[in-house]
């Protein structure tokens, strides 16, 4: 009985294991499949080099750039949010605050990833974009910069919480052997203990860009749906994301070029995904086992 | 058991009999007659720790001279650590930690608001039980504590470098290499590496806490011989596991038991007409 019962269970496990890979697999053959008979029609070339995105209107451009730089942008806007306010977190709760202040507020912190992006994407459409109109005169009221400050507030646990474990994991006497010396708590946080993480630190900003640049709901809402090649953050932008949302939810032909152009985005986008996740899995591999 | 002993606190004479050590201990008797004030480099007087309501600490009193080797010796838990931490205030981190008494060095309290910890820890290095090399380089490591200061003169930084190497006794194995990790060296280079980085520093004091307990019988022994040569110009304390050690390398030996400093004189007293029973139970292997 108690036999069948492991079997049963291990079987289970196993399937489901196997069934993620099945369902990954699927995935990446389909978009592969559906962007490869896209290009047949539309060269490479073209993809990589025209600046025009216009898959919808009458005189089509297939240039991925305007919606690649979107994405960038945006990703680049809320990294520079996420970044600096993510890792003075992680220092002060690694290197200053209390164990009990640490145990509360890491946890609260991590609530600003579980807000549904909906609430985030509407907030920087009605709150943040008003607000720093009166600031910024020129600003639309759709832009990538409201986008960015909100997504990177929406990241900041990833950058943070992650950081701070790979902060917390560095041995304690490297930390004494500092203080030793007679350096400050500020000196041993930042030429001892920030250096001894890094590779934490990297992987946590990794995944941190890797959330932004698949978020879709907020730049989707906020930033707008004009594919543009700009670095300017104050107009309307569109990122990779956002278009396939807007051709998803729009009245395009099955089996159509303009249907085919949501895979070639798409594979794009998993095509950066892919290589950042690959990035922060050989960091993680290579330091390893720096403190055995 | 104790002729032992014996025999190992003379065979130390054989390896130092150096004009400097034969000149150390001259000024020793010279400074007998020297006034209280001057003769001691460290005092503690009526101290008590406590973490939480635990006291780990119980009421020590300990004179420590200028440019001595003392011992701290007593079964595992009775307090040396947190004794030696006392000095460079190492336990002030521990959150429930509480100390009472006067700790003095060179007749100042450290233990006074108005002492900057820093400015303390450069007259007090340590060095640890097991060897903490940061993961930077052979050099960077050494230079740690000038560059904290913010000393920027690359000359000066490279000259004090070399010469801590050279007295920590690794230049010669590592100058080819100090663009190395410090990582990459063995246990016994590391520790050699971290004394050396202490060494840097220029402070007065050298506090150890079983700086050899990780370390193979050579390493000891290099390290054993390296501290002995240090005395010439650093007051040092160091807490050992090993009697033997403690009888090779130091001048006055301290035994603590249960938060108690049981008995503090010289060496060659501890181990061969202790005062008390509980210090000859232990050196004896009687106990602990
Ligand atoms: N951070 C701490 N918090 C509470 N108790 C401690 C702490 N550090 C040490 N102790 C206790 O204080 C006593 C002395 O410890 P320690 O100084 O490390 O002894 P030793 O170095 O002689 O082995 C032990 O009983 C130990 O359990
Ligand atoms: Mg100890």
């Amino acid at each position: 009985m108690r036999k069948i019962r492991e079997f049963i269970i291990e079987k289970t496990l196993l399937s489901s294991a196997l069934i993620t890979v099945a369902v990954t697999v699927g995935i990446i053959l389909v978009l592969a499949v559906e962007a490869f008979s896209f290009f047949r029609e539309v060269s490479i070339f073209d993809f990589f080099t025209d600046t025009e995105w216009t898959p919808l209107f009458t005189k089509k451009h297939y240039g991925i750039l305007p919606l690649l730089t979107g994405t960038l942008l945006t990703t680049f806007i809320a990294i520079s949010v996420a970044l600096p306010i993510g890792l003075s977190i992680s220092i002060y709760l690694s290197e200053y605050a209390p164990r009990s202040f640490r145990k509360t507020i890491k946890p609260l912190l991590e609530l600003l990833a579980a807000v549904p992006t909906v609430v985030y994407g509407f907030f920087a459409l009605v709150v943040v974009t008003p607000f720093l109109q009166q600031f910024i005169p020129s600003l639309s009221g759709f832009n990538s910069l409201s986008a960015g400050i909100v997504m990177g507030i929406m990241i900041i646990p990833f950058v943070s919480s992650l950081s701070e474990d790979a902060l917390f994991a560095v041995p304690k006497a490297l930390r004494e052997a500092s203080y030793g010396m007679g350096a400050t708590r500020l000196q041993t946080a930042f030429k001892v203990v920030v250096p001894a993480a890094s590779s934490g630190i990297i992987v946590s900003i990794i995944l941190a860009i890797s959330r932004a640049i698949g978020e879709t709901m907020i730049v989707a809402i906020a930033a707008g749906q004009q594919p543009r090649l700009t670095l300017d953050p104050t107009v309307p932008v569109e990122t990779i994301t956002a278009y396939i949302v807007q051709v998803s939810l729009g009245d395009v032909q099955h089996g159509s070029l303009e249907y085919k152009t949501i895979f070639a985005a798409g594979i794009t986008l998993f095509a950066l995904t892919f290589l950042l996740n690959t990035l922060s899995f050989q960091i993680r591999k290579k330091f390893r086992q720096k403190y055995d | 058991m104790e002729s032992r002993f014996i025999s190992e606190i003379n065979g130390k004479k054989n390896y130092s009999n150096t004009m400097s050590d034969m000149m150390s201990e001259k000024t020793e008797d010279a400074k007998t007659e020297a006034p209280i004030a001057e003769k001691y480099k460290l005092q503690t007087k009526d101290v008590n720790v406590f973490y939480g309501d635990f006291q780990a600490i119980k009421d020590i009193s300990m004179n420590i001279k200028p440019k001595s080797i003392t011992a701290f010796i007593g079964p595992s838990g009775c307090g040396k650590s947190t004794f030696l931490r006392l000095f460079n205030r190492m336990n002030d981190y521990i959150e429930d930690f509480k100390m009472e008494g006067k700790i003095k060095i060179d007749d100042k309290n450290i233990y006074k608001d108005k002492i900057q910890l820093e400015q303390l820890r450069k007259e007090v290095g340590m060095v640890f039980q097991k060897p903490n090399p940061f993961p930077k380089s052979i050099f960077e490591n050494v230079a740690y504590g000038l560059k904290i200061q913010g000393i920027k003169d690359k000359k000066l930084i490279a000259d004090r470098v070399e010469k801590a190497l050279v007295q920590a006794d690794l230049w010669n194995e590592v100058k080819d290499n100090l663009s190395k990790s410090a990582l990459t060296l063995s246990g016994g280079q590391q520790q050699r590496l971290c004394i050396a980085r202490t060494l840097a520093v220029e402070p007065s004091i050298i506090l150890m806490d079983e700086p050899t307990s990780a370390l193979d019988p050579i390493s000891t022994a290099k390290i054993e011989e390296l501290i002995h040569h240090l005395k010439q110009y650093y007051t040092i304390i160091i807490v050992t596991h090993n009697m033997q050690q403690a009888a090779r390398i130091s001048d006055y030996t301290a035994f603590f038991y249960m938060g108690e400093l049981i008995e503090f004189d010289k060496t060659k007293k501890i181990f061969t007409n202790p005062e008390k029973k509980r210090t000859e139970n232990y050196i004896t292997g009687r106990f602990g």
